[in-house]
């Protein structure tokens, strides 16, 4: 049974910067449905593409033996040729053309350049009935659901006589009922033949299909537990043993110093539902609850694809989703922030996770970066006052240190850190109440979170109520007061930091609906 | 030393501001030269004023559409129709030439709210928005004239489109005086605000061109200003269309760079997505920008009526082309976001004195399209060849470098988390 179909040893990657992956094993069975397991930014994707030849061979250290032969691949088509196919969480389907065609999508049935739509449109019923798919070859894509998508995928898959399938986060985008039958058909396949590889932290879903999961954690291979690896052949994989590969690092990052202060409730959100915009069979956050009091900071933490960044940009303004539902209360009365003006004159800013596509107009200037979200404060009957947005624009330069020889240089060419901090003084020059900050240092190298995580706690300090969304729970427990979890769009927990440990979080965030 | 050092740093750092200046520089003397000096002549510099006014005053609003990051096609249909509108107006109607301009300038309005409700609030793009207005307005146009020209118009109106402003020496003195007037105080005026600004902002801790740089341009500007003065003066004086450009020059710099509207205008074109998130009302500044293109229109309509004395079923034909040429020749930037009212000012005159100066050649319209076309092409291949090799800068070359190679540190982390789509507009 356990004949190996893959061996990967000692792959390195490294980044300028950066060592993505290091010294990384990986060894999967014939037959078998392998899972890895990760933290977001653990290196798991990066490994993936590293086996699927988007980064070509000469680009990292280490081996791959694909059925005992050693592999070189130099792109995605060398690697498909070998049978190893991979599906990437977002779909790379023509939403305009036909089931059949995005099956055969650059491997079309032809003859001398001209396509057989007969045998296409054949070979893809086929297809679709091995995935157990029931739609008629011809549909356009954009009229089957996002789950049915995903099954297209995999017929795709097969038609290129795939011998390892690897699914990154395949169910990610999917509601409850087109997970289960996703996750029934790789154990179907399974039976076929069909090695897996799957991307996932759901671990309901990796204790139905998997029989041996790899945890990798900062770009390290920590483990692979096995279904008959424990003592007297039972199973190592448990919920517990997995969260403690996952989360067990040092916690080596220093945070600031701090004494709260905290006041009254400022904000609270009950109730908050919102459906996807796309798909209205997927509500993304679930009768959501929550309160942040002056001075405090609350953590949001989940795993991708929790409802966290969707909560807080459909509370900013409806800025995600469509039929949200719920209240917002401010100062114990409801407010209305259905607009992002009308969210913004209530006190309320939301700095992105994604600065660079919504966070800063990159190809401005600082001082006009810092002002943009409060023009109003520096002008009379509509015309700006531009020496007093300088000195003000100066005033944060300096009191957040961003490093630039003027206020007048473009944002587009600030390091990461700075780019943060000009967010940051942009929604601190709108004065609010209540700031909403989205994985407030991704990207960002370790000296410029310190700094950042100073601005935060002296945003409290000020009696600001300030919401921290975060993939790092080590940052999480370093800077908040208390922790909300959300796991598949509903909150799971409320934990206070004297009672938060990664370990319970992490229990929090992976709790399915029962 | 030193000083000549900063200035010439200075200068490539400013290359494509100060090279599409020298450029319509030496395109000037070029044809100077290859017209014998008929070019730089005191009537032809007063015809190519006024040739070129209604290209230009559609160069100012084009501009804010383009740095919005839409675009408007209908313009020279627009301008047609309002033609049309003031003939039947003035000449059928037997209205007042007072009345007549709000009236005609309402009506652009009108026309500019029509194609915002589509772009701004229904969300089609600027370009099939404004592709069918210029079918739909130059149908209007042909409908509103039955396909026949309308003339005469009255003296009142005609002056706007080839008047000039009163001589005040009564035709006896070389140089016209008031013109000469006007011309010294602008300068003036031009110099004292110019001084002004670099010592607060060398006040305020801001970096400042430096002082050899500065000195050397603003006299250049200076005396620029004082030439065409001249010249104007010893012809017919000031044409009133020149005044009434220079008002709007003046007028819509100001609006850019000081207005919040400007502001956030750059602010939409720069990156949408942000400026939504920062509470910018981007649906209503969009809006308004093209009503502000339709009144706009309808003034370049209006002036191009009175200067041929007759509302044409053709008039209008092909401006759009032109005052689009002209923003993106003075350095605005199609994904939006970069450009200025006085760099579109320059990019028209840079068309006008080709067209001008190969008129004067002789040359046939089949080659100054051809030579338009290939200058358009060049400008702004220049433009992206530059900012490409000054490695960022370019709107074009940042936007594809974080599109495609994503900053390799990032790579690791971005994976897990996909971007949060923000509602589709």
């Amino acid at each position: 049974m356990n004949v190996p179909i893959l061996q990967m040893r000692g792959i390195t990657k490294t980044f300028p910067g950066v060592k993505a992956l290091q010294d990384v094993t990986l060894d999967v069975n014939r037959g078998e449905v392998h899972a890895i397991c990760g933290e977001n930014g653990a290196g798991k994707s990066t490994l993936m593409k590293v086996l699927s030849g988007v980064y070509a061979h000469n680009t990292f250290d280490g081996d791959i033996l694909f059925e005992n032969e050693p592999c070189t691949f130099t792109s995605i088509n060398d690697s498909e040729k070998r049978g190893i196919v991979i599906i990437h969480q977002e779909l790379a389907l023509s939403p305009y053309l036909s089931i059949a065609e995005n099956i055969f999508l650059g491997n079309e049935i032809a003859s001398r350049g001209w396509v057989d739509w007969r045998k296409t449109n054949l070979e893809a019923a086929k297809l679709l009935a091995r995935v157990g798919l029931d739609e008629n070859p011809v549909t356009p894509i954009q009229h089957i659901s996002v789950g049915k998508q995903q099954l297209v995928e995999i017929a795709k898959a097969l038609s290129k006589e795939v011998k390892l399938l690897i699914l990154d986060e395949p169910t990610a985008a999917l509601n409850d009922e087109d997970s289960d039958h996703l996750l029934d058909l790789i154990l179907h396949l399974k039976g076929q033949g069909v090695t897996s590889i799957i991307i996932s932290h759901k671990l309901n879903e990796i204790r139905k299909v998997a029989d041996a999961v790899t945890i990798i954690r900062d770009g390290k291979s920590i483990e692979t537990l096995r279904l008959d690896g424990g003592e007297d052949g039972r199973s190592q994989i448990t919920q517990e043993r997995i969260i403690r590969g996952m989360v067990g690092r040092d916690l080596d990052s220093l945070y600031p110093e701090r004494t709260p202060v905290i006041g009254d409730e400022v904000l609270r959100i009950e109730d908050w539902t919102v459906q996807h915009p796309q798909d209205h069979s997927r509500t993304v956050v679930h009768n959501a609850s929550l309160h942040v009091r002056k001075g405090e900071v609350v953590g949001l933490a989940g795993l991708m694809g929790a409802g966290r960044t969707e909560l807080a940009m459909s509370v900013f303004g409806r800025s995600y989703g469509k039929a949200v539902s719920g209240k917002v209360f401010k100062y114990g009365k409801e407010i209305d922030t259905s607009t992002v003006p009308g969210a913004i004159a209530h006190g309320i800013a939301y700095a992105t996770e994604d600065r660079k596509h919504y966070g800063l107009n990159l190809i401005d200037d600082i001082k006009r970066n810092v002002s943009m979200a409060a023009l109003p404060k520096l002008a009379r009957r509509g015309w700006v006052d531009k020496n007093r947005e300088t000195t003000v624009a100066n005033g944060y330069r300096k009191s957040m240190n961003i490093k630039a020889p003027a206020v007048s240089a473009i944002t587009g060419k600030l390091s990461g850190g700075n780019q943060q901090k000009v967010v940051l003084s942009k929604w601190m020059f709108s004065d609010p109440d209540v700031l909403i900050l989205d994985e407030p240092t991704r990207g960002i190298d370790v000296g410029a979170k310190f700094e950042i995580y100073t601005i935060i706690a002296g945003l409290a300090a000020e009696g600001k109520a300030v919401i921290v969304i975060s993939s790092e729970l080590p940052e999480l427990l370093g800077i908040c007061d208390r922790i909300y979890t959300l796991s598949a769009g509903r909150v799971t927990g409320e934990v206070p930091i004297a009672e938060a440990s990664q370990e319970t979080l992490m229990h929090y965030m992976t709790q399915e609906k029962e | 030393m030193s000083a000549l050092r900063e200035s010439l740093g200075f200068l490539a750092s400013r290359l494509r501001q100060v090279g599409i200046f020298v450029a319509l520089i030496l395109i000037v003397l070029l044809f100077q030269l290859l017209t014998d000096g008929i070019l730089l002549q005191p009537q032809n510099v007063t015809n190519l004023v006024v040739q070129n006014s209604y290209i230009l005053i559609l160069a100012i609003g084009m501009v804010m559409v383009i740095i919005a990051g839409h675009i408007d096609l209908s313009v020279g249909s627009v301008a047609g129709f309002i033609g049309a509108v003031a003939g039947v107006m003035i000449v059928h109607w037997g209205w007042p030439w007072w009345a007549a301009i709000p009236a005609c300038l309402l009506v652009g309005a009108l026309v500019g709210a029509w194609q915002g409700y589509w772009i701004a609030y229904v969300g089609i793009p600027a370009f099939i928005v404004t592709l069918a207005g210029m079918l739909i307005f130059r149908g209007l146009t042909l409908i509103t004239l039955k396909n026949q020209q309308i003339t005469p118009f009255p003296d009142e109106l005609r002056a706007l489109g080839g008047g000039f402003l009163p001589d005040i020496s009564g035709g006896t003195s070389v140089l016209e005086w008031l013109t000469v007037l006007l011309g010294v105080v602008g300068t003036a005026a031009l110099l004292f605000q110019s001084i002004k600004e670099r010592r607060v902002r060398g006040a305020l801790g801001l970096e400042n061109e430096p002082l050899a740089w500065f000195a050397t341009k603003t006299a250049f500007i200076a005396l620029l200003m004082l030439a065409i003065t001249f010249l104007l003066a010893s012809y017919r004086g000031t044409p009133i269309v020149l005044v009434v450009l220079a008002a709007l020059v003046i007028g819509y710099s100001a609006l850019m760079n000081n207005s919040i509207f400007g502001r956030h205008t750059y602010a939409i074109g720069g990156n949408l997505h942000a400026a939504e998130l920062s509470g910018i009302k981007t649906k209503a500044v969009t809006f308004r920008l093209f009503v502000n293109m339709g009144v706009l229109a309808a003034l370049a309509g209006l002036i191009f009526t009175a200067r041929l004395n007759s509302a044409q079923p053709a008039g209008g034909t092909g401006f759009e082309l032109d005052s689009i040429a002209a923003a993106f020749i003075g350095g605005a930037a199609v994904q939006g976001g970069i450009g200025t009212v006085a760099g579109a000012m320059i990019g028209g005159l840079i068309m006008g004195v080709l067209n001008n100066g190969m008129s004067i050649l002789g040359l046939g319209t089949d080659y100054q399209q051809l030579i338009k076309g290939l200058v358009l092409l060049l400008a702004v291949g220049f433009d992206i060849f530059n900012k490409n090799r000054a490695g960022g800068g370019s709107s074009i070359a940042k936007r594809f470098k974080f599109r495609t190679t994503p900053p390799a540190a990032e790579d690791v982390k971005a994976p897990a988390e996909p971007v949060a789509v923000p509602a589709a507009r």
